[in-house]
């Protein structure tokens, strides 16, 4: 059943893509569209090139990097440890679930500049931007996780003698898995987004600060090849953390 | 399945020693709320070893409470519970074993993953878990799928695995709630036969929450019939007929006249307690 349907699927967004690029090549090749707004697919092919064989890339690209990554780690850290402690009294659950979903909904981005003036135009700003926002995911879907726990497998384990960390090992983990791997994958994705946005808003180095420049000193090829990395490697790793939330959904 | 098979031992049902010592058990709950409802009030009863006892009463009525609470899952408000001669305040995993609905097993682990997992929680010696494990099987002819996942089982085979692994866990005594109740009926009376057999077999103490009439007069060799909430005991049916018992028992005149008199008893109960959900009393599940 999902093979034929799968491979349909695929096709179509294959499609969508090349008819995106097609566009795009289209109207830069008619000069429907001023360079300076969309410069042809060719020459930004050309600049990303460029910026990666002189290797001028790389320390924008490694700086980014690290700083998601540190965001990452830091979010959801405190994100599994702030769910699951709080999931373990029905009160807490009640004060702290609306609580941190309603948190969840203000802009964070509003706050920015308060994140700069504390943390500095390094990648201290961006770090604790990602992490809080990332934070939320997390714990969230934590929260779920382990609330949605049902009592009949509790009570199962319970009869045959577990130990609390029995329990939390055999029967609390793996059913709060599925939900909260999809919290660790929209974190993910929330905290490259804050930190690469960061980067445009405030900040000394970085592939956002190397779009906002770009921009800047009006060098759309340079821009756009920033634009297409991002997107690209973005596509990579949701494919990969899709796969990973996949494999860990099917148990 | 000869008639014959095991004589010996039922007519001295009476005479072995008590397993389970249920005294003047009462359950309340939502104590100290003001809406406090009574599930159980002064329930008093022995079981003797190797004793097919069915609870049976009407759907909502606290059946399961009693069995919960005989399993150390529920504390009770008054009364006790001796089990072994122990005191019951908590599971005693190495003396009862509870069957629950099928959808019990670990959807996250393998057929033998369960039983592996089980074993563990219990204490038992990780060298025993693999021959236990083959063993409980065997006895439901479910070895061919120990690396299944439950969910790519039927229900009555789950239900077998299930069965299989409170019989793993090696207890005198196997608390069943409800265990057939997502059966169809065929399935129903197969297992049926296979836990009477078992009993037959193995001696084992079972306590069996049901509401079904037919389950209740072929498994038992005795059921208690309770009342509408809080259940207390209405009246203890004896069915007198050794185990295994074959599917020819449905067919005697004596087990439809055991079914109508257990009809009789419940009928009042069962209106009483349509007429308490209808007055929106909590439901839940017995």
């Amino acid at each position: 059943m999902g093979a034929t349907s799968g491979f349909a699927a695929r096709s179509v967004q294959i499609a969508f893509v090349a008819i995106v690029i097609g566009v795009w090549w289209g109207v830069t090749k008619t000069h429907a569209v001023m360079p300076l707004f969309l410069p042809p697919v060719g020459l930004v092919a050309r600049t990303i090139d460029q910026l990666f064989s002189t290797g001028e890339a790389w320390a924008a690209v490694r700086l980014t990097l690290l700083t998601i990554v540190e965001a990452y780690a830091l979010a959801v850290v405190a994100g599994l440890l702030a769910g699951y402690f709080v999931t373990r009294s029905r009160f807490l659950t009640e004060v702290f679930e609306p609580l941190i979903a309603n948190l969840f909904t203000i802009p964070i981005i509003l706050f920015f500049p308060l994140f700069v003036l504390f943390f500095g135009i390094g990648p201290g700003s961006k770090i604790a931007y990602g992490a809080l926002y990332g934070f939320f995911p997390v714990a969230l879907n934590t929260i779920a996780g382990f609330s949605r726990v049902e009592r009949r497998f509790l009570w199962a384990a319970r009869s045959m003698g577990a130990s609390p960390f029995g329990l939390f090992r055999h029967v609390l983990v793996p059913s709060a898995l599925p939900v909260i791997v999809t919290g660790l994958r929209i974190s993910f994705l929330i905290c490259l987004a804050s930190v690469l946005g960061g980067e445009e808003l405030s900040a000394a180095a970085g592939i956002g600060k190397n779009i906002e420049l770009a921009a800047e000193l009006m060098d759309p090829a340079r821009m756009y090849s920033w634009i297409v990395f991002v997107v690209l490697t973005t596509t990579v790793l949701n494919l990969v953390l899709s796969q990973i939330e996949g494999r860990v959904r099917e148990r | 399945m000869t008639v014959a098979f095991d004589q010996a031992r039922a007519p001295a049902a009476t005479e072995r020693p008590v397993a389970i010592s249920v005294k003047g058990v009462t359950k309340r709950f939502g104590e100290g709320t003001g809406l406090g409802v009574m599930a159980l009030s002064e329930v008093t009863l022995d079981i003797r070893r190797g004793e097919f006892v069915c609870l049976l009463g009407p759907s909502g009525c606290g059946k399961s409470t009693l069995l919960n609470i005989i399993g150390g899952l529920l504390p009770q408000t008054a009364g006790t519970v001796e089990v072994a001669g122990k005191k019951v305040a908590a599971p005693l995993p190495n003396d009862m074993a509870f069957v629950f609905q099928e959808s019990t097993l670990f959807p996250w682990y393998t057929v033998t993953e369960n039983f592996r997992v089980a074993l563990k929680f219990q204490g038992v010696p990780h060298a025993e878990w693999e021959a236990r494990t083959q063993e409980a099987l065997a006895a439901v002819g479910m070895v061919q799928f120990a690396g299944h996942y439950p969910d790519q089982l039927s229900v009555g085979m789950r239900q077998r695995v299930n069965l299989a692994r409170g019989i793993a866990m090696g207890t005198d005594i196997i608390l069943m709630d409800e265990p057939f109740a997502a059966l169809d009926e065929q399935t129903r009376m197969v297992l049926g036969e296979d836990l009477s057999s078992l009993l037959a077999k193995t001696g084992k103490t079972i306590v069996f929450v049901t509401h079904s009439l037919a389950e209740a007069v072929f498994l038992s060799d005795r059921i208690v019939v309770l009342t509408a909430r809080p259940a207390a005991i209405k009246k203890i049916v004896r069915v007198e007929e050794p185990h295994p018992r074959s599917p020819d028992f449905m067919l005697e005149p004596r087990f439809s006249e055991l079914r109508n008199e257990l009809y009789e008893l419940l009928r009042d109960e069962i209106r009483k307690t349509m007429a308490m959900q209808g007055g929106g009393a909590p439901g839940g599940g017995g």
